[in-house]
């Protein structure tokens, strides 16, 4: 489930950034971060499916639950990554022009 | 248990060599520049830059399973840092021995995926540049 998650998560940041094609929001933080994550969930499980077999494609529902519990929290965390680096990095100056204007 | 420990130090490693590397290519830029060399048309990305590509993957992925690892119990914020180290010589051997499996076959996909798009890059710089050449004739 956090995999699949992390995976349409990912999909979707590197659909956002093909069609914003600004360089001013930073996306490609958000691609590689779930892009990266997706590809070593994916080693996870396909090691738990040679350990497991079938029984990997049919988890308890209080494991699922879990997962997706975790799945959700580890996009909110890529998504606090993401807004603070860009507002560390501030491409567009925004925050500057803020604090001058202040 | 700490698989992505293998990862992350391959993360770290290329982040430096990424580092290094961009450091040359500027030096090399701008002693080309002092001898008159027409500067770049922007059209090729340096290799800096996508070793920079593999360091976000490979730093993207460590972060959100050292998550994962937290919520799991498997990391602590705390000294030993990795639960194992604090359950003993079994657990201490589990861990290392998923490591080398999981953690090994984790870096060797992403860097095998970074490599294909390296491949794939330098096939669209190479079909850019005979059409920029075209369209200058």
């Amino acid at each position: 489930m956090t995999l699949l998650i992390t995976v349409f998560a990912a999909v979707a940041a590197t659909a956002v950034w093909y069609q914003k094609n600004d360089k001013g929001l930073m996306l490609g933080v958000l691609c590689w971060m779930f892009w990266g994550a997706s590809l070593m969930w994916l080693v996870d499980a396909v090691f738990e499916y040679i350990e497991l077999r079938a029984a990997y494609f049919t988890p308890e529902i209080g494991d699922m639950v879990n997962d997706a519990f975790l799945g959700l929290a580890v996009v909110a965390l890529a998504l606090v990554i993401w807004v603070v680096v860009l507002l560390i990095r501030d491409p567009k100056g925004v925050v500057r022009a803020r604090l001058k204007r202040q | 248990m700490a698989c992505f420990l293998v990862p992350g130090t391959e993360a770290i490693m290329i982040t430096g060599a990424a580092l290094l590397l961009r450091k040359y290519e500027q030096n090399k830029a701008r002693l080309n520049l002092g001898k008159g060399a027409a500067v770049e048309d922007g059209k090729k990305t340096g290799f800096s830059r996508k070793l920079f590509w593999l360091a976000g993957l490979l730093w993207g992925g460590v972060i959100l399973l050292a998550f994962e690892h937290l919520w799991h119990g498997e990391v602590q914020p705390f000294f030993p840092f990795l639960t194992a180290a604090a359950e003993g010589a079994g657990a201490v051997s589990e861990m290392l021995h998923e490591m080398a499996t999981v953690g090994v076959c984790m870096a060797i996909l992403v860097t095998a995926v970074w490599g294909v798009m390296v491949a794939v890059s330098y096939a669209i710089e190479k079909r850019a540049v005979p059409e920029t050449a075209e369209a200058a004739a």
